[in-house]
């Protein structure tokens, strides 16, 4: 037990090279997905364990912190941990039947391992609580990214996969001087050290510098407006299970890394006093809200309207922790899980119309409504969830968000958010109606629902959708007590 | 101060020149090259940041009480096999847009995929 922050990570870094030994893509499959799920399992048990004795501080290899590397689950990291291992397993079911028509066969054993590394990255930047290795795992994860990416089967895909790997590059590279200059002033590269030793000196303008390298690569990773240029294309052609893993998981990891060292490592009164980061994200977000949601509206591609829309959610976050109120923070992070949700519900209903239709421009879906009811419908209800419709997650989060922003006094900011939902209504309408209201094209007529493969993973996160907008008490109050740990508050 | 400092002048140059190929270059493989540049950089600068004044090469040995900061020149170590890492995938993913798009032009691969 005292081994889980460790063992979360281990399992599947040593699963990946595993996969190549298995050579037949079935047997590779399952054997990934009891590894996702062993996973999951030890995130629930460490939330368990995080909620009920508080903060997890495990010594890598017995050296003691600051100078071995600690990794540190509070109930911040531990609640993100377990969406992204999650979500990682349920979209990993579904991969089986997707990757049939996608990926050729003797390329899907690859597909596997280098899933997994991601994960290990993305749960490696969870768990660490130095920031050196924030930058290892980060690039782990980057790197099997950019590879997974470029396996779809259009060649934009490689296109996409190249600008990501620039982008991305030069954003983890901002990290790394960051964290280096981090470095020359503290000499600690402890999070919690760090944190003790940068007040010092935070009046020196190395600081300010490090701090800004550090805020702007982790923006480049999370896709905030407007260094968002490598994501709507990223996502509309990687192969369908990776978009649905990627939008539910790796931009949340990005704004845990930034929520992380906006307000642990740097400390509130720096990010928001001595900086003026809150105009900055508070700015920055709502634009990032207004411009995606109203480009997601000019698109001919349906992953590119949900892209665009990704790129809308994350301003959301923004906006929520720009506030710089513990109210603002849970609200975020409760975004983060429900997002999560939503996003990878759409992307999986996506995934089954690409595995019936070959493509998902808007066009083909004419008259899918009554060829694939069940996967329609699962479109219809993340849908409503991502607009903030009451009994969905997404209500939840708006409802938490727009409150937060009228405890601040920011009353426009409220009334600008409702209005970004308004134009989710817009973007998510052209989807339905195109879907619901027109007879099916000749192509169209022989469609049938998609297979159970993809549609049982679907389905799981559609009533995840609908359960955690009812019984609120796992996405609210652990998203509570974290931003309230940041805050200093004890409850 | 400023001849006292010159390695992080050229730390900068280097940055800013590597900085400026990826966005000016059209050819992929020359914003690999930028990369690169952009990414020694940092190399060097952590280098630098070990360095302390009067000290020596970090190894035991006699007569010596003052030693350069090992640290900084292990975490780059690993940051260069990430570079490698990066730069040998840029490189596979741009052998493979040659094959799909016969160019390793971006101008042109633009104009191919807005033809499509």
């Amino acid at each position: 037990m005292a081994h889980l922050p460790i063992l979360q990570v281990i399992l599947p870094l040593l699963a990946a090279p595993l996969c190549l030994f298995l050579k037949r893509p079935k047997l590779v499959w399952l054997f990934a997905c009891v590894v996702t799920a062993l996973t999951f399992t030890i995130s629930v048990l460490l939330v368990q364990q995080v909620t009920s004795t508080g903060a997890i501080s495990y010594e890598l290899g017995g050296w003691a912190p600051p100078w071995g590397i600690e990794y540190r689950i509070d109930a911040l990291n531990a609640f993100v941990i377990m969406v992204v291992s999650g979500l990682s397993a349920v979209v990993l079911l579904a991969a089986r039947t997707s990757l049939e028509n996608e990926l050729s066969s003797n390329r899907q054993t690859y597909f596997y391992a280098l899933y997994l590394l991601s994960l290990t990255g993305m749960l490696g930047i969870l768990a660490t609580g130095d920031a050196f290795n924030v930058f290892v795992f980060l690039e782990i994860s980057s790197l099997s990214a950019y590879a997974l990416i470029a396996m779809g089967k259009d060649r934009r895909a490689l296109w996409a996969s190249y600008q990501y790997l620039i982008m991305g590059t030069i954003g983890a590279t901002f990290i790394l001087i960051g964290i280096g200059l981090m470095y020359q002033m503290t000499g600690t590269l402890n999070m919690q050290d760090l944190a003790e030793r940068l007040p010092e000196v935070a009046q020196t303008r190395t600081v300010f510098v490090s701090f800004a390298f550090v805020v702007v690569g982790v923006c480049l990773k999370l896709a905030l407006f407007p260094l968002h240029l490598w994501l709507p294309n990223a996502y509309a052609y990687a192969p369908s299970i990776v978009t649905a893993m990627l939008a539910a998981t790796s931009t949340k990891v990005a704004i845990y890394l930034l929520i992380r060292f906006t307000f642990t490592v740097f400390g509130l009164s720096f990010s928001f006093t001595t900086l003026p980061l809150n105009i900055l994200f508070l700015v920055l977000g709502l634009l990032g809200i207004f411009v995606a949601s109203i480009s997601a509206i000019y698109q001919q591609n349906v992953k590119h309207i949900f892209a665009y829309s990704s790129i809308a959610q994350v301003g959301y976050m923004i906006v929520g922790i720009s506030a710089g109120t513990a109210a603002g923070l849970s609200a975020s992070l409760m975004h983060i899980f429900n997002h999560a949700l939503m996003k990878g519900a759409l992307f999986l209903a996506l995934a089954g119309v690409m595995y019936r239709l070959g493509n998902v421009q808007l066009k083909s879906f004419q008259g899918l409504g009554r060829q694939m009811p069940l996967t329609m419908a699962a479109i219809v209800v993340g849908g409503l969830s991502l607009i903030g419709v009451p009994l969905t997650v997404g209500f939840i989060s708006k409802w938490y968000l727009v409150v937060a922003m009228i405890e601040n006094g920011w009353w426009p900011v409220a009334i600008l958010i409702l209005f970004g939902s308004l134009l989710a209504i817009i973007y998510l309408w052209r989807v339905v109606e195109v879907a619901y209201f027109r007879a099916p094209n000749k192509d169209n007529e022989s469609v049938k629902e998609a297979p159970l493969g993809i549609l049982i993973p679907t389905w799981i996160l559609v009533l995840a959708n609908v359960y955690f907008g009812v019984d609120t008490r796992i996405n609210v109050q652990i998203a509570q007590l974290a931003a309230e740990n940041l805050f200093g508050i004890v409850p | 101060m400023l001849i006292g400092h010159y390695n992080y002048w050229v730390v900068v140059a280097l940055m800013m020149l590597g900085f400026y190929i990826i966005i000016a270059h059209g050819n992929l493989i020359k914003k690999m090259v930028g990369l690169t540049i952009f990414q020694t950089s940092v190399f060097i600068f952590y280098i630098s940041v070990a360095k302390v004044d009067g000290g020596s090469a970090p190894i035991l040995a006699e007569g010596i009480s003052q030693y350069s900061n090992p640290l900084p020149h292990v975490l780059i170590l690993t940051a260069i096999v990430v570079g490698i890492a990066t730069t040998a995938l840029g490189l596979a993913i741009i052998v493979r847009i040659n094959e799909a798009y016969d160019s390793i032009e971006e101008e042109f691969i633009q104009q191919q995929d807005n033809l499509s």
